[in-house]
């Protein structure tokens, strides 16, 4: 392959950021020469350190410029179109000049009619509309940040420093931010924390997330040695037996996976922990990797083991810095400990793990495409069949699963899949974490066993901020679907949820009361999936589009919506679509109309 | 070999074939337009999508393999809804006219006015990803933009562009390793470009002309052709093709000369020819100037030709 680069040269501090990522140059100090790169299929095989390479290149001067990007080609070997359509696809990357501190704000459903329009119009008088460079800082509109147990949200990329996130921000907040302050920013809420009762989260505000003694001391790490003592065979019966289900929205069973990678022909094989939560509304996997790293380090390690995997992902949503980097500190804890590496516990077994982290794409949480991020390539999801079991991570045999799916690993390997299954329903199995947020006393993640009702989980949060009913909730997010009052007495269990048709989908739970505004609500959906349609495929690039224009019509002109056009529109993205993004993009819109939330034909 | 039922007709096919290729054996043409013989299936546009008995979601014939016991159905009302949508989202947004989807249109009875009036042209070069302006509902928003003519030898009007993935995979792996273009953007406001849409000058571009080849919508064009028709002069009519084997190398690749009013205006290679798959260089596709400015041979005396060509005048100077 014989390359053509562009006339444009990085600086040497653009340089340094992306040899930080890709390794010295050749012949360094002094770099490569800019002429020269070490090519062919070794330089290919590092395509995988693309999009790190391109973060720390946006990270270094607040942008990707036609220099870094060049330099990254060369030291990688990537054609620059080629980079350059990867480096376009994320929301978190500019390939265009732009103020080095920007704040990204929510105005996605949890935060938008509970502080976030405020926000807003604050920031629009301090420093004019979104984009606009007031003195090197700026600030934009961002889709859910998974903080909405305490609105509203805002995320800051920063040139230079690590990125940060604050919770409940204020104007003020976000202009100290932009100016420089570095002062800690709120932690998550886990109203439980410390309640005894608590499985996925028992160690969640309890033990030192930076600790390896603490975890320890906490009962981490007794699986390990306990699935190495038990053998892959039996870790995947008893993940059988506990009838565990994937908890990223899918509800697929755990086991069917592990079992097709460990019985895979092919010897490389990859598990990969799913952390790209993006789900408006949910926020779960983050709380789960700020307050207990270790637990996600020690059940990917225990997944690897199983099903005879050396390495593992977790690929952490791009807005979750402290999440990556409590999981980076783990890891390196683990690695000291001979917990991860060349000889787990002293054996002869291998496995690691790398962070990767997404930069700002729903799509990649959908785990075909996460995995074409990780290669290096755009985040479009593949045509399934084949499915990531045979043809997975760098084409090889993967498990895939989320994170709180791979959080309940733990006790199942400690105390087997019978007493994991003795909680919950015949057919759901276990704990769950539901993400509360909107209009509730208190917003956050908790923890309950499977089968309570909706309405308990209120309860358990306070109940709704005014004591009333909920007008609405918005079930499983910007994927998932609204639902009346009339649900509260649901059972959230995967097959009460089917029977009524709807969807626990990623466990947010979002209540409205009247005062929601529920045609610009559902609008925002729509806008959503405008925005995170990949747009690779025709029914689900155009029909995000002519969705929300269906929306925007009915909003702007007053007349009720054209529900057969929506409807039209509705079948072919779910019929037709490649993924699941383009399935569900309806979903929600559609419930809203079926339960009279926006006036309809 | 595998066994299956299209339509309630059974039919055999070799293992590894597609459902379109089991559907072609039965004589049940599918419509497509992402998919092609030379290339590798990027199943994105999903007009040819099939229902598969047991399977949630309707799937794409094109690149789906046929499996034992599959039961087929290619005009179900839901294949028939969702093809239907698929070509009303694509002629609402993008310029068909030269796609050759009219019959199609309309056996689906698709009705792309319904989304209102078109959007007008806009700039699409480097949108932003997850960022859109709040529409009003009032036009359907296009991808009509202007038309990129930055060199002699094709121009680019991707008004008419589907993001079929055609012309990325014969420019990268699927036949001329250059990489000069890719998908560029996210969702509806993904484009076909070069690094930082850079004008095919300053790309990697080697001016192949495969990406042409394979476009189904004529948003790739010869310049001949694009000037031809903007002046009103194209004539499918009143061309003659004719298959000759290129002159410049021993490969021996086949051509089609494209030639009305004693002019070539356009080259294309066989998809059948062994050799090229369709698939030519900058030399076959773009390399035939040198017999126009010869003139007529036929006709022209030798000592004329030649003295036009010197710049000596004489009536064989173009």
């Amino acid at each position: 392959m014989d390359l053509r680069f562009l006339d444009a040269e990085a600086s040497p501090e653009e340089r340094d950021a992306i040899d930080a990522v890709v390794g010295p140059a050749e012949g360094s100090p002094g770099g490569p020469g800019l002429r020269v790169v070490r090519g062919g299929g070794e330089a290919r095989s590092r395509r995988h350190l693309l999009l790190p390479a391109l973060q720390a290149a946006q990270n270094r001067i607040g942008w990707i410029s036609r220099g870094a990007l060049d330099y990254i080609c060369r030291r990688l070997s990537v054609p620059p179109a080629d980079a350059y359509g990867v480096a376009t696809f994320y929301g978190l990357l500019s390939v265009e000049e732009r103020p080095p501190r920007v704040a990204h704000v929510c105005d996605d459903v949890a935060c938008r009619g509970f502080g976030a329009a405020d926000l807003i119009a604050g920031l629009e008088a301090e420093l004019g509309p979104a984009g606009t460079d007031g003195g090197g800082i700026s600030w934009m509109p961002s889709p859910c940040l998974g903080r909405c147990d305490r609105p509203p949200a805002v995320f800051f990329q920063l040139a230079g420093e690590n990125d940060r996130a604050r919770s409940a921000a204020t104007v003020a907040d976000v202009l100290a931010v932009l100016a420089g302050d570095t002062s800690p920013l709120l932690g998550a809420a886990v109203p439980q924390a410390g309640d005894p009762a608590l499985r996925l989260l028992r160690r969640v505000g309890v033990a030192d997330p930076t600790s390896l003694d603490a975890y320890r001391a906490h009962g981490g790490y007794e699986a390990l040695p306990r699935a190495m003592e038990l053998g892959s065979a039996r870790i995947i019966d008893e993940l059988e037996t506990s009838g565990l289900r994937g908890r990223g929205g899918a509800a697929f069973p755990a086991a069917v996976k592990w079992r097709a990678v460990a019985g895979a022909d092919e010897r490389e094989r990859y598990v990969i922990c799913n952390a790209d939560e993006s789900e408006p509304g949910t926020f779960k996997d983050r709380v789960l990797m700020e307050g207990d790293p270790f637990a996600v380090v020690e059940s990917l390690t225990i997944a690897g083991f199983a099903v005879g995997a050396r390495r593992g992902y977790i690929y952490v949503r791009g807005e979750y810095p402290l999440a990556a980097s409590r999981l980076v500190g783990a890891i390196e804890a683990a690695r000291r400990g001979r917990l991860l590496g060349p000889s787990l516990l002293g054996s002869a077994v291998e496995f690691d793990i790398d962070v990767r982290r997404g930069a700002g794409a729903y799509i990649c949480g959908e785990e075909t495409a996460l995995m074409n991020s990780i290669e290096g390539h755009r985040g479009e999801p593949r045509n399934k069949p084949p499915f990531p079991t045979s043809h997975g991570l760098f084409g090889k045999p993967t498990v895939v699963n989320n994170v709180e799916t791979l959080a309940n690993v733990l006790d199942i390997v400690t105390s087997g899949g019978r007493a994991f299954a003795a909680t919950g329903t015949d057919r759901t199995t276990g704990t769950r974490l539901f993400c509360l947020s909107g209009a509730v006393a208190r917003g956050g993640v908790y923890e309950v066993a499977s089968g309570t009702t909706l309405g308990e989980l209120i309860e358990t949060g306070g109940g709704t901020r005014d004591g009333g009913e909920p007008a609405a909730i918005l079930l499983g997010g910007a994927a998932g679907s609204f639902v009346g009052p009339d649900a509260l007495a649901m059972p959230l269990s995967f097959e009460a949820a089917a029977d009524r048709g709807v969807s626990l989908g990623s466990g947010a739970v979002v209540v409205f009361d009247a005062a929601a505004d529920f045609g610009d609500l559902v609008r925002r959906i729509a806008a959503f999936f405008r925005d995170e349609s990949c747009g690779q495929c025709v029914p689900c690039r155009v029909g995000t589009v002519r969705q929300e224009e269906l929306f925007a019509r009915h909003l702007a002109s007053g007349e009720p919506l054209d529900a057969g056009l929506l409807s039209d529109i509705s079948r072919v993205m779910s019929d037709a679509s490649i993924c699941g993004l383009g399935h569900t993009a309806s979903g929600a819109v559609e419930s809203a109309v079926a339960l009279g939330l926006v006036e309809a034909t | 070999m595998i066994s299956l039922t299209i339509d309630g007709v059974a039919v055999e096919v070799a293992e590894g074939a597609s459902l379109l290729d089991a559907c072609r054996a039965v004589a049940r043409e599918q419509p497509t337009l992402c998919h092609a013989e030379n290339l590798t299936p990027a199943n994105a546009c999903r007009v040819c999508v099939v229902e598969l008995e047991g399977s949630r979601a309707l799937v794409p014939a094109c690149s789906r393999e046929a499996e034992d016991g599959m039961v087929v159905a290619t005009d179900s009302e839901r294949v028939r809804h969702s093809r239907r949508m698929v070509l009303e989202f694509l002629a609402s947004s993008t310029d068909l006219s030269l796609a050759g989807v009219d019959a199609w249109l309309e056996d689906y009875a698709a009705d792309p006015g319904r989304y209102g009036p078109p959007a007008e042209a806009s700039a699409r070069d480097g949108r932003r990803p997850g960022h859109h302006p709040v529409p009003d509902g009032m036009r359907a928003e296009t991808v009509a933009q202007d038309v990129k003519v930055d060199n002699d030898l094709y121009v680019r009007d991707y008004s008419r562009c589907i993001l079929c993935y055609k012309c990325v995979d014969a420019c990268g792996v699927d036949a001329q390793n250059t990489f000069a273009i890719t998908v560029a953007g996210r969702g509806f406001d993904a484009t076909i470009s070069t690094e930082f849409a850079v004008a095919l000058t300053a790309s990697a571009c080697v001016y192949c002309g495969n990406c042409i080849g394979v476009c189904p919508t004529g948003a790739l064009m010869f310049r001949s052709e694009h000037e031809l028709r903007a002046a009103g002069l194209w004539d499918e009519d009143a061309q003659s093709v004719t298959r000759t084997v290129c002159s410049y190398c021993g490969v021996g690749c086949n051509l089609e000369l494209h030639v009305q009013e004693n002019r070539i205006v356009k080259v294309t290679s066989p998809m059948d020819d062994d050799i090229t798959s369709g698939h030519l260089c900058i030399k076959g596709r773009f390399g035939y100037d040198y017999v126009q400015e010869l003139g007529d041979l036929a006709t022209t005396p030798i000592d004329e030709v030649l003295a036009g060509v010197r710049g000596e005048g004489g009536t064989a100077a173009r």
